[in-house]
This record gives C-alpha cells, structure tokens and sequence, in this order.
C-alpha cells in the first residue's frame, strides 16, 4: 500500500483577489449547478402528448418527483460551454502526463465514428446486416496483432484496466486446465507496477509477490528467477517500465516464466513507444492489453470511455473470451457462446467498444507501417530531447540513461529549497501546464514522469522546457511565492482535499428551508 | 505527416541536443535480433480522403438502424438524441480532457460529473451514485462484488429475469474469483420464486426490472426477504428512461443499484462505448467502486469540486482496492446528463410515456396477428412474442423485408428451448407508419 | 506505570497493567497527511503480533496499522471514527486507536523504547 501522503489542503491566507459582482473575471468564468437554476418544470426538448391509452404498467408506475431539472436548449448550452471553458485539454496545450500518452485526437476520427452505418447500428441486429461492423472489428483486429506479432486478440474488454483483468483471466483458465489452478496461485508484480496490476490479479484470486527492480531501474532475470517457483502463474511486467526504461532482459524473464511454467503479462500502457520497432511476441509476451485511448488516439473524454483489447500469443489463445469474429467463406460471423470451446467466458454485455474502434483504425490506417514507425521514433526523441535539455537542474533516479518514451525525475534535487514536487507541479498550472504525472511510480520519492508524445512541435517543447528550467531555478533560488500558494490564476485555487475526504458531499441536495 | 509536426531538420537539432547518433540508439535497449526494421503486412500512411474512403465503404455495409423500422432493444436502445449533445460534447475541452486529477484546472469536468451523480441518485431513488462504470453489465457484476464484501458472503443469486449477458459476465468473473453463483433459469413471465433460493449463505440477489422480457418486477417483497436473511438486493436495468414511469428501485427497498444509460444520450454505437450507472445507500459508500466527486473549498472560500474518497481506489489500494477499475464512462455520462438536463423532470416523464404509448399500441396490432402471442402482463417499451415460427428464422425472414424485428431469445440463450420467444421494443422513434409496417410484414411471415 | 513502546512500522503501545493502548507515532501522522478515516476493528477481534489490525487512512494513502503486540481487542476509539483528525493533532494522546489485552508481555521486550525509537527515525532521515 501506498504510504507517501502530502498536504491535502492549503495551507496560507492569500493576498485577495480583486472582486466583482458576479464572481465573474471577464472570460473567467462562474457557473451554478443545474439543480440551482433549472426547474422540474423546463425543457429543451418538445415531446408529443400522446392520446389517451391503456397502460400497461400495472400497478408500477412512478408517483412523486424524481428532483430532475431542466433547462431549454440556449441555457444549457450556455451552461455547459461555461462549464468546459474550465477544463485544460490537449487540444488548448501540451499534456506531459506519463503513462497516459496525451497525443493529439484526430478529427478524423470523431467524423468517421459519427457515419451512421457505425454509430446508428445495434449489436444484435441480424448478422446479414452488420457485415461492415464486423469487417472494421476484424480490420482492426488483424492491425493490432501485425503490430504485436500475436496469435489471437480479445476485442471485447472496455478499458485498460478490464484488459489486465481479461488477460489474468485467460492465464487463469490456462492453469486450470493443466489442473495447477490450487497451487499456482501467485502473480509477481514490480513495486513500480500501476496499481491496476495488483488489483486485477487479486480481483481472480492471485496473491501478489514482489518483485525488486534493480538499481538500473529494470527488472533482471536473475531476480524473477529467484522470486519464481511452483506456486507462480504469471508475471506482471510494463515494457517500456513506468519509469520510462525498456526492460532490455525481457527476452531472459520470459524464457524464465516459460521454463517454469507460469505465463507473462505484459502491461501496454507504454506501447506507443515501440510500435514498429519491436513487437511483444517476439519478446515472449503471452498477453498484453493495449490502450486505445493512449497509443492509438481515442479522446479521454475527461476520464473515459477507453477500450483495452489483449493481443494472445498461441499459448493462451484458445482461452481468449467470446465474443470475437470469425471469417470464413463468404461472410463474416461472430461467435457469441463459449459452447465447447476452452474461451473462458464473457467480460461484458455486447461486443466491445466499437466506436473506440473506429476512432482507432482511422488512426492506425492515417498512419500506416511508415507514420506509426515514424510516431514512435518521434515520442522517444521528445521525451530524450526533454531529459537532456532538463538534466542538469532536475535529478533523474537512474543516471543519465537515454529513456524511451516518458522521462522520469524525482524530488532529490528539490531537497535543500523546502519544496515538494506538488509544489512544482502546482507553479505549472499558471504557466499554462497542465501538471506531468507525480508520485508515480512509487518506487521514487516525489516522481515527475513526463511524457511530451510525438504530437509536439519543436517550439512547442522547446517552450515547454524553458518554462521547466525557468520554474526549476526559480525554486532553486528559493523564490518560495510562486510555488507554495499555486496556483495563483487557475479557475479555482488549491482545494481542500482533507474536507471533502472527511465530509464528504457526493451530490447536490435541496436546502432546508429557513 | 499530417499529425506529426517534427521535420528532418528539427529531428536532427534533437539528436543533436541528446547526443545520439541517431534514432535508433535511443532503441539501442530492445534485444538486437528483436528490432524491427519496419512494419511488414501494412500498408503505408493514408491521406484522410482515402481513410474516408476505405471506412464510408465498411460503413455502407451495415443497415443503418435508422433506416429501416426498427424494434430492437434488449439490453441498447434507440432514441432521440438533441443536437446540442452531440455538438457539447465535441468541444475540446470535454473531448480531449483527461481524468480530472487536477482539480484546479479541471472543474468543468468536475461540476458535470457532480450533476451526473446527483441525477442517477434521484432517478434510482438511492443516496449516492459514483462518476460511472463502463456499462450496466460489468457494473452489475462489480455490485455482486461489493455485496460480497459487506456481507463477508459469497453467494450470489441471479434472477432469471436478468439479461442473459449480464448473468454471463457475472458468472465469469464469479467462477474466476471462486465465488458461488445460483443462475436461475430463465423466467419469462415473472413467475419465479427468488425468495425460496435466499439463505444464510446469500450475500445478495440480483433482480432486473424492466426485465429481459419486458415484465415490471415488484422488487419490494424480494428486498424483504434478502433483508431477512441478511442479504442484500441488487437492482438492476437496462433501459434508463423507464425510470420517467416505473417506480425506482430505491423507493422498493434496493440496496445498490446498477443499470445502463446508453438510452439517454448516448448512440448504440454497435455495442459500445456505453455507461455504467452504479448507486448505494451513503452508508456503503466505502466499498464502492468507481471513482466520486465531491464538494469541497478552495483557498479563497468558494465552491468547488474534487475526486475524493479515493483511498477506496487501484492506484491507492493496489491490491486491497474495491475493484481495479481506472477509466469510468466520462463523456458518454457527459452525455447522458447534458440530455437529461435538456429532458428535465417533465420531459422525462413524458418521453417515458410516449415510449410506453407506442409499445402499448404494438403489442395490440401484433397481438392481433393469428399466431402471435403477447406474453406480458406488464411492461414498460419492451415485451415478448411468441409465434409458430423460430424466432431467429423470423427475424431473418423480417429483415429481409426490410424491418429489424427484435431480438430472438435463443441468440442470447440457446439451449433454453425458447426458440420460439421474440423480445421486441418500442421507442419515441417509432412512428406509426412503422408499427404499422411491422405488423404487416409480420403477418406476411407468418 | 505506563511506558511506551514502538515498532519500526511506527505504531505505539502504552502499557498499562496487561492492557496496552495503541496508535501511530507522530512521525507516522506526519507522513501520512491529514487522517481522513480509520478503520477500526471489532470489538473482541483477536491478532497475533504483527497483522494487520486496523487501517488509517489520509486523502492520498492508506496505512496498514499492525498489532504491535498479541492480544484482543478490548475497546476502540470512537473519537477518532468520529474525527479521524485527532491522529493529527495528537497522536499519542486522545488520537489512540484501540487497546488490547496483552496475550504475552514478554512480547514488549522486543520494541523500542523511546529513544531507541528517536534513534532509529534519525536512521531514516
């Protein structure tokens, strides 16, 4: 478990911020809740009164209000748009989260996922009517495996998250049926592991052992050799590491896994790194989820929804879970029930996220063998071009290595200023930054792991560093102001976290009356 | 490139800066005989005139469900979507935002995601909802997880009236985790009795309602009896507007509460993206999955909103966490409220009914056909028909004539010896011209 | 008379008779930031040395609080379910988290006292 905590609430009185009468700072701007200004009454949409009918409802009909307001259509787009003028997003400017691979979303995408043969269609219509659905599941499908190198792929998973899951799963069912399923019941996980790692693997029952990286900040063969024996079905390892480094004994840990009989999962998160230079099966991966959302451009949407199909090597494949598309003769089908097959069940209703996939074969066809190569090599430049142009102020936990695609500091150089890394991710925010990822990995105090992507320009990094360098020296110099209040000219100033853990208020509720 | 905005000469400038030879030494850690020196079987980059081209032509290969009359439900439904959705949630700041770890700079996500709880609460009738699951079926089976874990049991009970999907992805992930399932079988008419499979071993029942062949289940007598052994009720539905006309499983003594939103806002997508809607009683809220936003002050005093109780979460827990569940459902909630706020209480209720006139009208024009007949006592826009003929047959037969008829239910479930069932549904989308076509072409197949 | 005493995952005992108080030093409440929830065990609950009998947590981590000694459970804090803050503000004082029944004193020759305990956080530092 997780012990490094950090303040939770701010902790100085500021110098006050120039008033106005609507709380307002010219596009700055303030919104209330629709509870508060929308009536039950309102709507912005005009429905029919039907005729006079017989219900059939029984005696289940709803009596009593429901507390839904509505608002005609110009005020809630007014409020809405108020409310979005609040979030950063990629598209306003550089993104540097680690491990979430903020490259650009493709407009293209959004217009072909919108085409109403793609959108407009239900996963249960006769199977003559949707061939174009299945071709583009298929299409993409056969993409992703030609870029890992795998068997077979389980289209079906809506996140990455549910892909570990499905991919443990497959490894479970594997070791069931050689009978081990009692006595391999133990996953190696590095500490530097995402925690959706350990959470899948203890969701089916798998107790988590450690496994240490080396002070070279990857994981050596020796060491799973040593943490391996009877009772382990798998390996959890992310290739590129969330400490931005390829796991160059990969090769060694995989044949270790095999040679004992356990299995290896690998975590793609960090795939975008080397997409047309490597591919997992020829490492010896035999599962491993890959996040739409992050290498193949699907938008976050402010936190979802993502799709993490798993790619199988032959070891697992025929354990993959329905449904999946079949190709054979003249049309395409889909095999939906398990039947007598070794599939080991289903992991949600329907056939997967199918408007993800449409974003993400248009990326990948945009692309082609030679963009996806070039993307590759484009965000591993951008993340070394960042690590060396920032080296020299921040510490990075091992040496001067070249990283792949994220680069990785901690707070060592932050020591003697009396500052955190909270701190200097705060100061970024009034520069117009969003924030990298901090205080992930845990295995380094106070990380920054920083991912640029390949959607940057040259100016665009360039800007992006000398802003670092100009906060880094700042807080150096022990210029505390600018970083312990921030920020400063954000929408809202630093909240109080430890407030909204102790009271918690999870959804609006109508006042009392006076 | 059209996305890649590096040219030679800025690469070369970047090298340089790094002190690398070249690109592929910053590869130089991948296993020599594993470094590819392209990608083989694919083709080259694309302009997006040519991707439009390739995908229109996939895109053309599918009956468009708003081409043709259209009756299927069964766990996705069509309806209206305003325009304004669509175009809201297309905004950059909405679309190409990320998880709202920044609170700061990120309460517009925030704000939208504390109305969304706030409207699933009420809809359900529960105390509190979280930001959203992926979609009613892993939420479903995420609720037989947390109801494990309040009652230390592990046994749980699936209607027969749940969608049969549902029941499968619960089953998987039971079996995976070792924990038992009872799968009644599948109940047609609502007659089953739930209670008598309830013991001291039960941690929780799993009812639909409306359920998977359109019956409206009173739920309050099955919560009495959970609630008398000890165990927990798990309400689920897969059609959210009914909740405009159905009595919410709340107010009949639901313990959590699980559904689909892809109704309101949301497009059928062919199966997905959809919306995890998952709501509970406050005092449970700790062995909720999902993530939660919640009210708080910011330094200056004013209102804001933040991700909070996250202790209960994978990147805190790890291991011990309540589920290892990371990305929710955020535009497609997104979505889901910006319509429902445009509906309001009184368009809701009025979509509701207008859904239930039209499945009301249908089921008599069908019922009316020789050889059909309507199985339901109650229902809400969706309910069954069973004719002389296989159902799958039938529906091929009514494609052919150009009308999507419903779901067989021996696709969902084959060896139930229910070959003869159709579960067809109703919406505002549904003009009279096309229940009238549906009728006379149903007719003719008979 | 009552003497406290640590274990290196930075819980405290303070005996008194054969019923020992417990809770997290002050360096631990440092650490952990504000203490949002704690969980706290059931009354008659029964732990050997060791495991993990309780959970703090704050708004970005959650702590294993484990048995410094063997023992059951023979009251719990109420305050501290109530206003998990007092951790913070006093966390070997009205901050305690639960008090049990020493199976084995002899277990507490194997703690630190006091200033071994202050030795061994400037180990740490």
């Amino acid at each position: 478990m997780n012990i490094q905590g950090r303040p939770t609430r701010p902790t100085q009185a500021s110098p006050a911020r120039r008033g106005s009468f609507t709380g307002n700072r010219a596009l700055d701007m303030e919104e209330a809740l629709i509870f508060e200004t929308g009536r039950l009454d309102a709507s912005g949409v005009d429905i029919e009164h039907p005729a006079p009918f017989a219900s059939r409802l029984g005696g289940h009909a709803r009596a009593g209000e429901i507390g839904l307001p509505g608002l005609t259509e110009p005020e809630a787009v007014r409020h809405y748009v108020r409310l979005s003028r609040n979030n950063y997003s990629i598209d306003a400017g550089l993104y540097p989260l680690g491990s979430c691979t903020m490259k650009h979303n493709p407009r293209l995408n959004e217009k072909m996922a919108r085409l109403p043969g793609f959108c407009d269609v239900h996963p249960l219509q006769p199977i003559s009517t949707v061939q174009g659905a299945l071709e583009l599941i298929d299409t993409l499908a056969r993409k992703l495996l030609t870029m890992t190198g795998m068997s077979a792929v389980a289209m079906s998973p809506k996140a990455g998250a549910h892909g570990e899951l499905c991919g443990m799963m497959a490894i479970k069912a594997a070791i069931a049926a050689r009978g081990e399923e009692k006595t391999r019941n133990v996953v190696l996980v590095p500490d530097s592991a995402h925690g959706t790692n350990p959470a899948s693997a203890a969701l089916i029952g798998f107790s988590v052992r450690a496994v240490p990286a080396g002070a070279d900040g990857v994981v050596s063969a020796q060491s799973v050799r040593a943490a391996l024996g009877p009772d382990v079905a798998a390996i959890m390892l992310t290739n590129p590491n969330t400490c931005g480094l390829f796991e160059r004994d990969i090769v060694g840990i995989a044949d270790a896994m095999h040679e004992a009989g356990a299995y290896f999962y690998c975590d793609g998160a960090n795939f975008n790194a080397v997409v047309g230079k490597t591919r997992p099966g020829d490492l010896g991966v035999d599962a491993m989820h890959i996040n739409l959302h992050k290498t193949f451009s699907t938008p976050h949407g402010g936190g979802g929804p993502g799709a993490g199909p798993v790619v199988f090597s032959e070891r697992l494949a025929s354990f993959a879970p329905v449904p999946f598309v079949v190709s054979g003769g003249e049309a395409l089908g889909l095999v939906e029930h398990a039947g007598d097959s070794r599939a080991f069940g289903r992991m949600s209703a329907f056939h997967g996220q199918m408007g993800m996939f449409v974003r993400a074969l248009a990326f990948i066809l945009s692309h082609g063998a030679d963009g996806l190569r070039q993307a590759s090599e484009d965000a591993v430049l951008a993340a070394n071009y960042v690590r060396a142009s920032l080296g020299d102020l921040m510490s990075a936990p091992f040496g001067e290595r070249t990283c792949m695609h994220e680069v990785l500091f901690d707070d060592r150089w932050l020591k003697d200023s009396g500052l955190t890394t909270l701190d200097f991710a705060k100061a970024m925010i009034d520069e117009g930054y969003h924030p990298m990822t901090v205080y992930f990995p845990l295995v380094v105090h106070g990380a920054m792991l920083i991912e640029p992507t390949e959607s940057e320009s040259k100016a665009s990094l360039d800007l992006f560093i000398m802003t670092l360098r100009d906060l880094a020296m700042s807080a150096l110099a022990g210029e505390r102001e600018r970083f312990v209040d921030a920020p400063l000219d954000a929408p809202r100033r630093r909240l109080d976290e430890t407030r909204a853990a102790r009271q918690p208020i999870l959804r609006w509720t109508k006042p009392a009356p006076a | 490139m059209r996305y890649l905005p590096l040219d030679a000469s800025d690469r070369a400038l970047m090298l340089a800066r790094v002190g690398a030879a070249d690109i592929d030494a910053l590869f130089s850690d991948i296993p020599a005989d594993k470094r590819l020196s392209a990608l083989l079987d694919m083709p080259g980059s694309m302009s997006e005139l040519e991707v439009e081209r390739a995908l229109t032509t996939m895109a053309a290969r599918n009956v468009a469900a708003g081409s043709v009359p259209f009756f299927l439900g069964a766990g996705a439904y069509r309806h209206h979507i305003p325009a304004s959705v669509d175009h809201l949630i297309q905004r950059s700041e909405f679309l190409t935002s990320y998880t709202p770890y920044q609170p700061e700079i990120a309460q517009g996500t925030l704000q939208a995601l504390f109305e969304f709880q706030t409207q699933v609460a009420a809809l359900t009738g529960m105390e509190v909802a979280n930001a959203s699951m992926y979609d009613g079926s892993t939420a479903c089976a995420e609720a037989m997880l947390m109801a494990h874990r309040l009652t230390r049991r592990k046994k749980a009970v699936l209607s027969g009236g749940l969608h049969p999907q549902y029941s499968d992805v619960a089953a998987t992930l039971a079996e995976m985790a070792g924990d038992e399932i009872v799968r009644m079988s599948l109940d047609v008419r609502a007659s089953e009795d739930i209670g008598a499979e309830i013991d001291d071993s039960t941690s929780c029942v799993i009812v639909q309602t409306p359920d998977f062949f359109g019956n409206l289940r009173d739920l309050a007598p099955i919560a009495a009896a959970a609630h008398a052994k000890g165990a927990l009720l798990v309400a689920v539905f897969t059609e959210a507007v009914s909740l405009g006309a159905v009595r919410s499983p709340g107010e009949m003594g639901a313990d959590i509460v699980v559904g689909e939103g892809q109704s309101i806002g949301n497009a059928l997508n062919f199966g997905g993206p959809y919306l995890g809607l998952f709501a509970a009683h406050l005092k449970h809220v700790r062995q909720m999955p999902g993530r939660l936003a919640g009210e708080t002050l910011d330094a200056d005093g004013r209102r804001s909103f933040v991700l909070t109780l996250s202790t209960r979460e994978q990147h805190i827990r790890r291991e011990k966490a309540t589920s290892n569940i990371c990305t929710n459902s955020g535009l497609c909630a997104l979505a889901f409220s910006i319509h429902l706020t445009l509906l309001g209480e009184a368009g809701l209720r009025r979509l509701a009914r207008v859904n239930h006139a039209h499945a009301v009208d249908l089921a008599e024009r069908l019922g009316a056909i020789g050889g059909v007949s309507m199985l339901n006592e109650t229902f809400f826009n969706e309910f069954t028909i069973r004719t002389p003929r296989n159902a799958r047959a039938l529906v091929e037969d009514l494609a052919s004539r150009g009308v999507i008829g419903g779901l067989p239910v021996s696709r969902l479930a084959p060896d139930a010896g229910l070959d003869d069932l159709l579960v067809v549904a109703a919406t505002e989308l549904n003009s009279a011209a096309d229940r009238a076509a549906y009728a006379a072409a149903l007719a003719q197949c008979l | 008379m009552s003497e406290i005493r640590f274990t290196k995952d930075h819980e405290y005992v303070r005996v008194d008779g054969d019923v020992g108080t417990v809770g997290i030093s002050d360096h631990a409440q440092q650490q952990l930031g504000d203490v949002v929830f704690v969980e706290l065990p059931a009354l008659g609950a029964k732990f050997d040395k060791g495991a993990g009998a309780a959970v703090v947590e704050s708004v970005k981590a959650a702590s294993d609080i484990f048995a410094p000694v063997s023992g059951e459970v023979v009251a719990v804090n109420g305050d501290v379910d109530a206003e998990p803050g007092l951790i913070n503000q006093d966390a070997l004082g009205r901050g305690w988290i639960m008090k049990i029944k020493l199976a084995d004193p002899k277990e507490l020759d194997g703690l630190m006292n006091q200033s071994d305990y202050d030795a061994f956080l400037q180990t740490l530092a």
